[in-house]
């Protein structure tokens, strides 16, 4: 197969485990292109896209920007802050908007969920959704997928253990759906007022003690504790958040084997994970951020050539 | 559809002997020059003719890689069957070297142009030759011409040649294939 099944990438759960292994085979070959001294290809040289980010965003804006840059596109940049969506302008027409500008994709971040599945449904253009609300980022997951694949090779059976706010995560979600689709068992850990209830129905295992779960995990995926997105208090302090979660090297010296330990960023140093750990050789966080460029690419890449 | 036998597995021994020879007699050493099969089918002719300079020629340092021109093609999104890209396999510079790109059949050239923009991502070569096994010649899309060639073939539009190595096929053989009859 050389052609993902859909026209958007809007999550992943509408995605097929080929079509996730077609981005990470195809993203081998963008991360050899971008260790070239020239580390661009014209692929995409008649395809203009927009990135339209109604939240805040680094990496996910910076690395979607370059991957399109490096394909070669035209690329138009829209924040929500200096727009005319304070006018009160409705998101499909400040959309249609750009796209009389003869855009062909639309890249968007919205904190609404749903928000690029209601916008495939109403413009014409390919979609990528680079996070909607609390529901899903599907490209993170497929970086965060490939990083795994990267370094542990299969990622069938291995046992992946994500930890911290759950409830406010659209990282997680993407990744509890990726991780599946490609055989992983992946458990969910952190005080149960950050669990969503029913998490269970999609087949992961929930845990709260973040100890005892560790012990059995190959790879650990640290999440923020979201607090822009939380009205009010969901734990009693950040002192007791650290101590029952945080990733310290005490805690990890108590292992008889080390996991692969992720964090999509951006880290809270000192709460999720200590700063002796963030910067260790067992924390992938920097090759997620140079893998998030190559896999963009690939998604790019495939949903450009099915237009 | 009809299957003519171009050339048989002897024809090819014998050629591939003759070009390694015009390539000897070009690159010395190969000190300066590298070897760059193309992707997908140009590798199998790659190896086996890397293969035979260094078993039989005695050409102990020879560099071949393998070049994939997907991303610089010029048919994408104009293409029925979507690209899928392969492996780029390029661990020595091309920097002011003699690179020679090798392929299975030259048909249109405009594999040969992408192979031509690919190449520049890995720096700027001395001079860039082509070898190929088997030239359709009168099928140019473009002004492109080999430097080396196993078999000038005259085939007609409907007519596709199919290049067979062992490795792959099972057999080293070319054919002509006819899909009209």
């Amino acid at each position: 197969m050389s052609q993902l099944s859909a026209p958007h990438l809007l999550g992943i759960k509408n995605l097929t485990e080929s079509d996730i292994q077609l981005v990470f085979e195809t993203a081998d070959q963008f991360k050899e292109v971008l260790g070239r001294s020239i580390k661009k290809v014209p692929s995409l040289r008649d395809v203009t896209i927009a990135n339209i980010f109604f939240e805040n965003s680094t990496r996910t804006k910076l690395s979607f920007e370059l991957a399109e840059k490096r394909l070669s596109a035209d690329v138009i940049n829209f924040s929500a802050g200096q727009s005319s969506v304070k006018k009160g302008e409705t998101l499909v027409d400040t959309v249609n908007n750009i796209l009389a500008m003869k855009v062909d994709m639309v890249v968007m971040r919205h904190h609404h969920a749903g928000a690029a599945m209601f916008l495939s449904k109403h413009v014409k253009a390919s979609i990528v959704n680079a996070g909607d609300g609390a529901h899903e980022h599907p490209t993170q997951a497929l970086l965060d997928a490939y990083s795994i694949r990267e370094r542990l090779g299969d990622i069938a059976g291995k046992r992946v253990l994500i930890v911290g706010d759950i409830l406010h995560s659209r990282v997680a979600f993407s990744n509890i759906f990726a991780l599946q689709k490609l055989g992983a068992f992946v458990t969910v850990c952190g005080p149960q007022s950050l669990i969503p209830r029913y998490i269970e129905e999609l087949g992961v295992e929930v845990a709260l003690d973040f100890d005892h779960a560790l012990k059995k995990a190959d790879v650990v995926n640290m999440l923020r504790v979201q607090n822009e997105r939380m009205e009010y208090s969901y734990f009693p302090s950040t002192r007791e958040y650290v101590m029952q979660y945080g990733l310290t090297s005490e805690r990890l010296g108590r292992l008889d084997h080390i996991p692969l330990i992720m964090h999509p960023g951006p880290i809270n140093r000192g709460v999720e994970l200590s700063s002796e750990i963030a910067d260790s050789s067992d924390a992938i966080i920097l090759d997620q951020v140079e893998n998030g460029v190559a896999v963009r690419m690939a998604v790019l890449y495939l949903l450009a050539s099915a237009m | 559809m009809s299957e003519t036998l171009l050339l048989d597995s002897k024809s090819i021994h014998l050629l591939l002997h003759r070009l390694a020879n015009q390539l000897l007699e070009h690159h010395l050493n190969f000190s300066e020059t590298v070897l760059i099969g193309l992707q997908p089918r140009g590798i199998y002719f790659a190896n086996r003719l890397g293969g035979l300079l260094r078993e039989e020629y005695g050409i102990k340092d020879l560099s071949l890689g393998y070049l994939d021109i997907t991303f610089f093609r010029d048919d994408f999104r104009r293409s029925q069957e979507p690209l899928k890209a392969n492996k780029t396999k390029i661990d020595f510079l091309v920097e002011n070297k003699k690179v020679v790109f090798i392929d299975d059949v030259l048909y249109t050239g405009r594999s040969i142009q992408s192979a031509l923009s690919a190449i520049q991502s890995f720096g700027r070569p001395k001079a860039i030759e082509l070898l190929v096994l088997i030239d359709r010649r009168f099928s140019r899309h473009l002004p492109i011409q080999p430097n080396y060639t196993g078999r000038q073939v005259d085939a007609i539009n409907q007519e596709r040649v199919k290049v067979c190595w062992k490795e792959n096929e099972g057999e080293d053989a070319v054919y002509i294939l006819n899909n009209t009859l």
